[in-house]
């Protein structure tokens, strides 16, 4: 139960709080993807971590090798970073559409000028 | 073997491989015929699955032959074979009233992608709940999420661009933190079948590890059901989403949350480790929280779009209070109440696009005297409103009443008053609509700009048909809500009934 055998839950740990951190914290949208990406990669770390063995190799059957690392988190996270590359190219495209709509891609900007629409429009 | 025996999985399937499709065809009439033959499809082997399972038995699919649970298994039982019905009906329903209701909602180039985001969404929903797999459930859950943002997205208002991009954040942390569970229960367990997953779990002893899985998972899909305060993302994508993407969420997406959640809640952690863990208090006054906030700040709202989406937020609270009790009556009333409120909620939407259709604003300053231009709009609107109070003879009683019940049954008197209480708020926020639209005389020269056609008169009239007569004859959706609430009750460390 030394430091090592938690470290690699310790960085993800601190890869996750500081995502969410970027997240909360940042106003601007493409600095929120950033920390989003951030947080999402931190998961990866929770999945592979484990499932590496030192000295371990790919789990095929061949003499000489008895010692195996489990290939089951590693295909998960294959998924995983699939969903995570369509979230971030999504969120993305959304930075520009709103950049193109709004001429800002700064979170109290965008919501302000909506409020200053709303407001006007609401008494047409 | 014959093709029955796939119906497990022709049931994620055909949606999934139709967007696609859809996004070839490329001619918005012929991707809309595409999504009215699938969506009916779909209703049709949810109907049939649930047929199969209706004497109690569970269909085991193995995906490719792997049997479970190696392989990823898709797995039908009355839980969530009633949670297919509620979700592949209100789709099929959903895509007729769009074929007309998108043409001003977004441009005519980008219909045949409506329809094939459509098409994703609906498979990922299906996929969430017929399949047995918990990493499966993340990849459906981010299919379906993916879809819906870019669904809200395609609205002509640059309001939806931002409540697109909200959702996604909150959506993407929500997805995020139920991976973080999932994974560490993987750790713990070494499986990832939801049934295995439970049986190998109840075998070891009570650890942080499992309390901290319980609680990302927990956290998690509270932002994916929007319980309050974790419902942010909820009020502005339903307001400026396209209509019928407004009214297929609001039925179905929070809903399929909130089945993960009594998925994983009853059948992997099981009612004695949640007692254990004291997180059904904790649920029950979220939901009470939400029961109280969210209806009054639906009361503070101008737009209807905005009203209706914070009642649902209210709503999703006397779901979850149900689940908190967690008692065979409690959970009858939270599933009575996942199938009452979504037809409700469904029916409201698909009015509340008639009324974008035809006066271009859900604004109450521009509905004064709806109910001398749109009788029928507005009847129904009244009829959804007294569902969500919970008026007798509509289905909102139904639930409510069991809700109740519930509460009695567990010995809390005073959560019944509460219930009662926070109905009134209700009454509240729907006597805002009955004001403007009977009591307040139409503006000189008002008149519709568009006359409602039948493709959207007809489903939505079935949906509110559906309101008033699950009101009155109960004997489908009780009897599934209650066969379904045994299956939960009977999951690990259970009672057997």
């Amino acid at each position: 139960m030394s430091f090592a055998a938690y470290f690699t839950y310790i960085v993800t740990y601190l890869l996750m709080t500081a995502g969410l951190f970027i997240v909360i914290a940042r106003g601007n949208l493409i600095k929120k993807l950033i920390g989003l990406g951030i947080f999402q990669s931190s998961v990866y770390l929770l999945y592979i971590g484990p499932a590496k063995l030192i000295g371990g190799t790919a789990p095929v059957l061949a003499t000489g090798y008895s010692v195996y690392s489990n290939p089951l988190p590693h295909v998960l996270i294959l998924t995983a970073i699939v969903v995570g590359v369509a979230t971030l190219a999504l969120g993305l495209a959304l930075v520009v559409r709103i950049r193109e709509a709004y001429g800002s891609i700064e979170e109290d900007e965008v919501l302000a000028e909506d409020k200053a629409n709303t407001s006007t429009t609401g008494h047409a | 073997m014959s093709l029955s025996n796939h119906l497990p999985a022709l049931q994620v399937v055909i949606p999934l491989v139709s967007a696609p499709i859809a996004l070839l065809i490329r001619q918005r009439h012929l991707a809309w015929a595409l999504m009215m033959v699938v969506s009916w499809l779909s209703l049709a082997i949810s109907v049939l699955l649930w047929l199969q399972v209706s004497d109690g038995s569970v269909i085991s699919y193995a995906i490719g032959a792997w049997p479970p649970p190696w392989g990823i298994e898709y797995r039908v039982d009355s839980l969530n074979a009633f949670i297919l019905v509620l979700i592949s009906g209100t789709a099929a329903l959903v895509v007729p009233f769009s074929l007309h209701s998108i043409e001003h909602d977004m441009h005519q180039q980008q219909h045949y992608l409506f329809h094939t985001m459509f098409a994703l969404c609906l498979a990922g929903l299906l996929g969430i709940t017929i399949t047995g797999d918990a990493f499966n459930v993340f990849v459906f859950l981010e299919i379906s999420s993916l879809s819906t943002y870019v669904l809200i997205a395609l609205s002509r208002r640059r309001q939806a661009l931002v409540a697109s991009f909200q959702y996604l954040m909150m959506g993407t942390i929500g997805a995020t933190l139920i991976v973080v569970g999932i994974g560490l229960l993987y750790l713990l367990t070494g499986s990832l079948n939801i049934a295995d997953m439970g049986t190998r779990l109840s075998t070891l002893p009570p650890s942080r590890a499992v309390y901290t899985a319980l609680a990302f998972l927990s956290i998690g899909l509270s932002l994916k059901l929007a319980l309050f305060p974790l419902h942010q993302w909820l009020p502005n994508a339903y307001a400026d989403a396209p209509s019928a993407v407004s009214a297929f969420l609001a039925a179905t997406a929070t809903k399929v949350a909130i089945y993960v959640l009594l998925r994983f809640y009853f059948d992997v952690f099981g009612l004695p480790r949640l007692n254990e863990a004291g997180i059904l208090p904790l649920l029950m006054a979220l939901a009470i929280a939400a029961m109280f906030v969210a209806s009054a700040i639906a009361i503070a709202q101008s737009d209807l779009k905005g009203l209706f989406a914070f009642s649902s937020v209210a709503q999703v609270g006397y779901i979850m209070l149900g689940v908190g009790i967690s008692n065979d009556t409690g959970l009858t009333a939270a599933l009575l109440h996942i199938f009452n409120h979504g037809i409700t909620k469904g029916a409201t939407f698909l009015l509340l696009g008639i009324v974008m259709y035809a006066i271009g604003s859900t604004d109450l300053s521009r509905l004064r005297g709806i109910g001398r231009l749109m009788p029928l709009t507005s009847a129904g609107l009244l009829l959804c409103g007294l569902s969500l109070i919970g008026i007798p003879g509509t289905s909102g009683f139904i639930s409510k009443w069991y809700l109740v019940l519930a509460a009695l049954e567990a010995g809390h008197g005073w959560l019944a008053f509460v219930i009662v209480v926070s109905s009134m708020l209700a009454v509240a926020y729907v006597w805002k609509f009955v004001e403007v639209a009977y009591l307040q005389e139409p503006d000189a020269g008002a008149h519709l700009q568009r006359k409602p056609v039948l493709t959207m008169a007809l489903p939505t009239t079935v949906l509110c048909a559906a309101t008033l007569y699950f009101g009155l004859d109960t004997r489908f959706s009780l009897g599934a809500a209650s066969a379904a609430a045994k299956v939960l009750l009977s999951g690990v460390g259970g009672v057997t009934p």
